[in-house]
């Protein structure tokens, strides 16, 4: 516990720039990965337990891919239609049939696929931790602005973030296949009355849920060291993102993601042993103000 | 009247359990027996304490283990920091799950089934990360070592090994005996309704949130004893009691052996325990395996054991009245 630490820092420019930059790159990841959860969670009322596999998948088949190809962006490419894919085998397969079940089946058959991932990642690529490394096209002196320190791939990655959030939008909101995804969310019964294919509309959100998570997974892979079993923390800080911002709420997504990046960028300053209690203390705190989120609605029954 | 003579034959179950269990031992002197009824006992104490929220109150957490992790801790702590005796730590352990129940069940019953499953998630993995960084108190990752000091209380010696199992053995039934009882109560039927209709039961002027804290604070102070229990096992306490995955397993246990009939979770315990060693022998990839296992299960047969065995029990019947 070091709180004048955190004065001292909210009172020197350059760090909180620093600092910036940092929760910035982890509100980028955190949306990208509960945009996913809570897109679908709000079409198809299930929550994907196992979304934090999709990310430690996409972080993986970026490695993979980058020491092929040796070019970051086809990497990233790589992860998201490599874990769209598997999104799209997972739902056709498995997910599709529980559905109708309870929470307790749908829970049990994300608890399985965890527990086959961490073991099929170990098989495919060890247990040990491994490191991308910075990619070359990256490998440039920091940026300084305001005498605070910002690797070049920050600014990257937050772009690259910001492209997919705003595609995201653009699509949801003004395209008819938008129009689409959400009928399909509001009345789903409705829109399949309608002559639209729901299991369709189902099996395409989920592929693009788990492509959302796996191009997170990819662009972390140069910042963040890989090991099985590294889905987990993300899938719970993503939660708790989606609870701040209100599930089903895409732009709630955004805000509870940059305020938990905020959060923990901030937070290993002054609390560095409790950053995750700060986390919480957030998420119990918009609970219990705001039970439906910053940006939800009432939820679905 | 009909509490007491469903008590009574309860009752009688227990003694019948505790009278076969009391075999064992007789039968046959493997340590390896021995040991797996202990960890059943703790296992089954732990899936029942469960399924009081999952079967009887449809709260489904999946959380259920940072009680059973506190339990374990709460008490290997109290031992080694403090030279209470063993029923006081006991009383030290469960009490900190119940105030840990309430505080947790507290913020989490209002929510609807999703989040609730969700946040109680989230709370053990806060609990989880307490116990990886709090290295000097609970010696992070590597575990709590250093043993737990048995010093004989009562007459019972729980070094000897003998003795052990007995006690594993009394604490399961008594605490199995004791969830029954409160299911069978009042309490216990208040709860089943406010599972199958919350409203319906508002306008009865029950208060729901106060019954479903109630049986968040039982379970959670159940699990806790299924932790001690653990803890004397292993003598110490290790972060994985209270992780994910032994939530996930908790829940399967209780899928698996059918959270319709009382003893299903420790017949679902059972099996998982046994399932385990077995992998664990034979791969080492038991993710994978039970991975695929529960797949298997919850695609396939999709019902427990014992509602198989149910079925079983009502067609031969029904053949019998048709004749």
């Amino acid at each position: 516990m070091n709180p004048s630490a955190l004065l001292d820092c909210l009172s020197s420019m350059s760090c909180i720039v620093t600092q910036l930059s940092t929760g910035m790159i982890v509100g980028s990841l955190l949306f990208l990965v509960a945009a996913g959860l809570t897109l679908i969670f709000g079409v198809l009322g299930i929550v994907n337990f196992a979304h934090g596999s999709f990310y430690m998948l996409g972080a993986y088949v970026a490695l993979t891919a980058y020491r092929v190809t040796g070019s970051f962006a086809l990497s990233i490419v790589a992860a998201g239609l490599g874990v769209g894919l598997f999104g799209l085998i997972f739902e056709r397969f498995i997910m599709r049939r529980v559905y109708n079940a309870d929470v307790l089946m749908q829970l049990l058959v994300c608890y399985a696929l965890v527990l086959m991932m961490d073991d099929i990642v170990k098989i495919i690529w060890g247990a040990e931790f491994q490191s991308m490394g910075m990619p070359d096209e990256f490998q440039a002196p920091p940026l300084f602005i305001l005498g605070g320190v910002v690797p070049v791939f920050y600014v990257y990655l937050i772009a690259a973030a910001a492209l997919i959030a705003v595609v995201l939008w653009a699509i949801l909101n003004h395209t008819r296949l938008g129009k689409i995804v959400r009928a399909a969310a509001q009345n789903p019964t409705m829109t399949s009355a309608l002559g639209l294919n729901t299991g369709l509309i189902y099996a395409g959100v989920f592929a693009f849920g788990g492509a959302l998570a796996g191009m997170a997974g990819g662009l972390a892979a140069p910042v963040r060291s890989m090991s099985p079993g590294m889905g987990f923390s993300i899938l719970i800080e993503s939660f708790i993102v989606t609870v701040i911002g209100g599930m089903g709420s895409v732009s709630g997504a955004l805000v509870g993601a940059l305020m938990i990046g905020l959060i923990r960028a901030f937070g290993t300053i002054g609390f560095p042993l409790f950053v995750e209690g700060l986390m919480f203390i957030a998420m119990a705190l918009i609970l219990i103000l705001r039970p439906n989120g910053l940006l939800g609605k009432e939820t679905r029954a | 009247m009909k509490q007491s003579s469903t008590f009574r034959s309860d009752f009688l179950w227990a003694l019948l359990a505790l009278a076969i269990l009391a075999l064992i031992p007789s039968l046959s002197s493997s340590r390896v027996l021995l040991d797996y009824v202990i960890r059943l006992a703790a296992m089954g104490i732990f899936a029942t304490s469960l399924n009081i929220l999952v079967g009887y109150g449809g709260l489904v957490s999946f959380g259920h283990a940072m009680f059973f992790g506190g339990g374990a801790y709460a008490f290997a702590l109290t031992m080694q920091k403090t030279s209470a005796p063993i029923p006081l730590a006991m009383l030290v352990a469960i009490l900190f799950c119940a105030v840990m129940g309430f505080i947790v069940g507290a913020i989490c019953v209002r929510l609807k089934e999703i989040y609730f499953s969700f946040l109680t998630l989230a709370f053990q993995m806060l609990l989880h990360s307490v116990i990886l960084t709090w290295t000097s108190l609970t010696g992070g990752d590597q575990g709590l070592t250093g043993g737990i000091p048995r010093t004989p209380f009562l007459g019972i010696n729980l070094a000897d090994h003998t003795q052990f199992y007995w006690f594993a053995c009394v604490m399961a039934v008594a605490c199995l005996l004791l969830i029954r009882t409160v299911l069978q109560s009042p309490f216990g039927y208040t709860l089943r309704m406010v599972r199958d209709s919350a409203e319906r039961a508002r306008y009865l002027g029950i208060d729901v949130w106060r019954v479903k804290l109630y049986a968040f604070i039982l379970a959670s102070s159940l699990a806790g004893a299924g932790g001690i229990i653990m803890a004397l096992f292993v003598s110490g306490a290790f972060p994985d009691f209270g992780y994910w995955t032994m939530s996930g397993e908790a829940i399967f246990m209780i899928m698996m052996g059918g959270l319709n009939i009382f003893i299903g979770p420790v017949v679902g315990a059972s099996l998982l325990l046994l399932f385990n060693d077995v992998i664990t022998r034979s791969t080492e990839f038991h993710g994978l395996a039970l991975g695929i296992v529960v797949l298997l299960f919850a695609l396939g047969f999709k019902r427990g054991i014992t509602d198989f065995v149910q079925q079983l029990f009502q067609t031969i019947k029904n053949k019998r009245d048709a004749q």
